[in-house]
């Protein structure tokens, strides 16, 4: 391990770490392609990205945890590669995760010192050692902390303050933190940042990964932007507006490939009304009608998912009022949402959409198998006999109704959860990710289905991180942002730009970043009238 | 609420033929009735291996009297185990089992001892088992408590009460009806063995045939996804504890009549017991996975084990070696095979 001087310092500013061209794939997706990127001594530099950009990647590749598949990584100008996560450590990158990795019963200075403990003699530790160099590391970042306390009665903001301890103790020289501020309270965010400056001077470079517009301005020095796996733009934070970074982020050239046939808007179907959960979702309102596609577009843990589940009685709700067809309705638990005629394609089908072990008609006939009974024995004939009715509508491709799921491909998988939902007579289908991870093909006719559904009088609540998903499929949009809902757009307002805007909550039209706020819950956030149109291609810019 | 509008099969042009790109299987008839009954043909195949070394070794093992004899051994452990089948498959377990039959067995012994009917003690002790199952199975789905932990409580808990409510002294000394659930035969067949039987054909029908049934299976392979289709989670987890318990107390109805005494510290181990034979019976313990024939050759596996171990004049400390060690192996054939296969 390179033992660090302090003596010894390189001026701020030059390069510590350069990417030439990062390629990562996974089977079936390229994850990275093309990234080119570079870290100067003594810089925050930021990473902005939608979901599945590659920002994650990218900090997975750097702290070890998987492996470049091409392209260069230069460490003080020498090419290095980084092969796991020890290595990362050894080689001065620390990665400070979202969710923390450390162990909550022990204290503060065992945790910094995990998997390193000084011992007296082999196997009995020392603690008072460890304990004077944990103390020493955190006076250092000014960090008043009883490194005797245990870890699990620590709040989060400390907690990472200990993580970064370690780190430091590790000498590290680059920190990579993802989405470091997403639990903390502005107290802590501001005492994050003082930490993060000291970090600064003391020539430690720092890859901060965070959707917060407003943070990048107050902790950031220069800022890359990352979509579909390329680097499309590096810029100095001072020179930069928000409504550039955004264009940078969603500008794609969109493809018409989704036959949305839109029908005519029917009567009001579902009603919510100030719609909250403690702290997560905050007054939430909205209207859906028959007939109709609802897109619900936010980052990751905007709260898209808990407001589909906590409509489908999966999650508590503290206060608010779901009305269906105008009727006021008390849901529960899933069960009653389904009488009430509610279907949920959950976001994780292995999870919480299918029980793989279960045959085709098995899971089908989950959500309605009471219809099929009768003295709570099932009759076996008109089961199988819907089964296979929806199998052949679906154009399931299975070996049969007696297959088990698990086989299945993502495609025909989404498929046997969405016949549970016919089966079971929705009328009321809250898609979440109804997509991701299917083919091509049974993409189409997972969107043709929607068509059916919509025709037919059903309405349609889809949640999507695919932005063209989004515009193509959706008769409005409504965007989510920490909880509560920042924008609603009609199909002729929503564009890459709006969405984005809505859902990163930057205000309508904020020239720069003084300007940006996050915004009021409920407030109505319409588009930039002067915002370029959707269709623009894709600038790759690089500056220097 | 309205029904939902009829709906159409989609026809957009372009599509993949469904027919053309499905998979085919290529194993025909025979694959899949092996697929799907293959672990069910191990255990019997293991069943019959045993029974040929044991015939070879001795003489006295392939005779009918010696085979009723096995059965009648075999029938209450695999009344409990067909409990036991049910909470397994829910990627539960049951360690209380031995402990309710000791329980329900007391309560049953004394009300025939206080001069109630047998019909009436009988119930009693039932209604003592599936009390205590429900039990188990409140504090498992409303407490959202590890079943490991809570039927190790009740195992503790179920068995005190029986020391309690006899003072620690067995009850002996019931009428010839009574016993003749357990020493009584018809055409020619025991009644344990009868009654079995009928516990495995119910339990058959229960688990292939019913909604408790698949929601059993559904609850054992993906319990969130099961919640979330709308079923009622709680309350079929509570009932398949019931079930156990329920089947507990049975087991102590039979055994009662058969010792003609009813002991409080009766059905020690007996967990054991009916935990091996719904595993070597094909069950899986990460649950979603199981079938009552299977745990009904399991349970005779057992029986046939201890059966011959006896035959052959091996010690009762060297016997419970050997059928530890069988159940080991018996569960890492399982994994292995599974994982080859995968």
């Amino acid at each position: 391990m390179r033992a660090p001087n302090p003596k010894i310092r390189l001026p701020l500013g030059s390069p510590i770490l350069e990417l030439r061209q990062l390629g990562k794939s996974f089977p079936g997706v390229k994850v990275l392609d093309g990234v080119d990127f570079e870290l100067r001594r003594g810089e925050v530099h930021v990473l902005l990205g939608e979901n599945g950009a590659g920002k994650s990647t990218l900090a997975k590749i750097l702290s070890g945890a998987c492996q470049k598949d091409s392209g260069e990584i230069l460490l003080d100008g020498q090419p290095a590669e980084i092969r796991n996560p020890r290595h990362a450590w050894a080689l001065g990158i620390g990665m400070i995760y979202q969710e923390l990795n450390l162990a909550p019963n022990l204290t503060v200075a065992e945790n910094i010192f995990l998997g390193r403990e000084h011992t007296l003699v082999p196997g009995v530790i020392s603690d008072r050692q460890m304990r004077t160099q944990a103390r020493e590391i955190l006076d250092g970042l000014r960090v008043p902390l009883d490194v005797r306390a245990r870890l699990g009665t620590l709040g989060i903001a400390q907690q990472q303050m200990v993580e970064i301890a370690k780190a430091l103790s590790l000498h590290a020289r680059i920190l990579i933190m993802d989405e470091p501020t997403s639990a903390l309270t502005g107290q802590e965010i501001r005492e994050l940042f003082a930490t993060m400056r000291g970090l600064k001077e003391r020539g430690v470079a720092i890859i901060y990964i965070s959707h917060r517009l407003e943070e990048l301005a107050e902790i950031g020095d220069r800022v890359t932007v990352l979509r579909d796996g390329h680097s499309v733009a590096t810029r100095a934070v001072g020179e930069v507006e928000v409504s550039e970074l955004i264009r940078l982020m969603v500008n794609r050239e969109l493809q018409e490939q989704y036959p949305r046939r839109r029908t005519a808007r029917g009567a009001e179907l579902l009603r919510v009304e100030h719609l909250t959960q403690n702290g997560r979702l905050r007054d939430i309102s909205f209207v859906l009608h028959r007939g109709e596609v609802l897109g619900l577009a936010g980052l990751l843990g905007s709260g898209r998912s808990r407001l589909a589940r906590a409509l489908f009685g999966a999650e508590p709700i503290d206060s608010g009022a779901i009305f269906l067809e105008g009727r006021p309705c008390r849901i529960d638990s899933p069960g009653q949402a389904i009488k009430l005629g509610i279907g949920f394609l959950a976001e994780d089908r292995r999870t919480d959409g299918l029980v793989l072990m279960l045959s085709l008609r098995e899971n089908t006939s989950l959500p309605s198998l009471a219809r099929f009974c009768r003295w709570g024995v099932v009759g076996r004939a008109r089961e199988r006999c819907a089964s296979e009715q929806y199998r052949r509508q679906l154009r399931i491709r299975s070996q049969g109704i007696e297959q088990s799921v698990n086989l299945l491909s993502g495609g025909n998988q989404q498929k046997v959860v969405l016949s549970k939902w016919l089966c079971a007579q929705a009328r009321l289908f809250i898609f979440d990710e109804p997509t991701r991870g299917i083919d091509v093909g049974a993409k189409v006719e997972i969107y043709e289905w929607m068509n059916q559904l919509t025709a037919a009088g059903s309405a349609i609540l889809m949640i999507s991180s695919d932005m063209p998903e989004i515009l193509g499929m959706s008769d409005r949009v409504l965007t989510l942002c920490r909880g509560a809902i920042t924008a609603e757009l009609d199909a002729e307002e929503a564009s890459q730009e709006a969405i984005m805007r809505g859902a990163l909550g930057v205000g309508a039209s904020p020239a720069s970043f003084s300007a940006a706020s996050p915004s009021v819950a409920g407030e109505k956030v319409r588009p930039d009238p002067d915002a370029p149109d959707r269709f623009n291609r894709a600038q790759h810019e690089q500056v220097p | 609420m309205n029904k939902s509008p009829e709906l159409t099969a989609p026809s957009p042009e372009g599509l993949r033929s469904a027919e053309s790109s499905a998979v085919s299987v290529g194993r025909g008839r025979i694959g899949r009735i092996l697929s799907r009954y293959g672990r069910q043909l191990g255990t019997v195949t293991g069943l019959l291996l045993l029974c040929g070394a044991l015939t070879a070794l001795t003489p006295y093992f392939l005779t009918i009297s010696n085979l009723l004899n096995v059965v009648q051994q075999t029938a209450i452990n695999a009344i409990i185990a067909a409990g036991m089948t049910f909470v397994i498959i829910t990627a539960g377990i049951d360690l209380s089992v031995g402990s309710i039959v000791a329980f329900a067995g007391v309560v049953l012994g004394s009300a025939l001892a206080g001069g109630h009917s047998a019909f009436f003690s009988v119930m009693a002790g039932l209604v003592v088992g599936l009390l205590c199952g429900a039990a188990n199975g409140v504090l498992i789905a409303f407490g959202e408590l590890p079943p490991f932990i809570v039927t190790l409580g009740t195992m503790s808990v179920a068995r005190g009460a029986a020391l309690v409510y006899t003072h620690g002294r067995p009850i002996s000394g019931f009428s010839a009806g009574f016993r003749f659930l357990a020493t009584g035969h018809v055409w020619r067949i025991p009644m344990p063995v009868l009654i079995m039987l009928a516990v495995y054909g119910v339990g058959h029908f229960l688990l292939s045939r019913t909604k408790l049934g698949r929601y059993t299976y559904a609850i054992g392979g993906n319990e969130q996804a099961t919640r979330l289709s709308g079923v009622n989670v709680r309350l079929y987890k509570t009932l398949v504890y019931g079930i156990s318990g329920l089947l507990s107390g049975l087991a102590a109805v039979i055994l009662t009549a058969r010792l003609d005494s009813a002991q409080p510290i009766a059905g020690i181990m007996y967990e054991l017991d009916a935990i091996a034979a719904t595993v070597i019976g094909g069950t899986s313990l990460m649950g979603g996975e199981g079938k009552m024939f299977g745990t009904l050759v399991g349970a005779l596996i057992m029986g046939v084990l201890r059966d011959g171990l006896n035959l052959l004049n091996v010690s009762s400390y060297i016997q419970q070696i050997v059928i530890g060690s069988v159940i080991i192996i018996a569960v890492f054939l399982d994994i292995t095979l599974k994982k080859t296969k995968t």
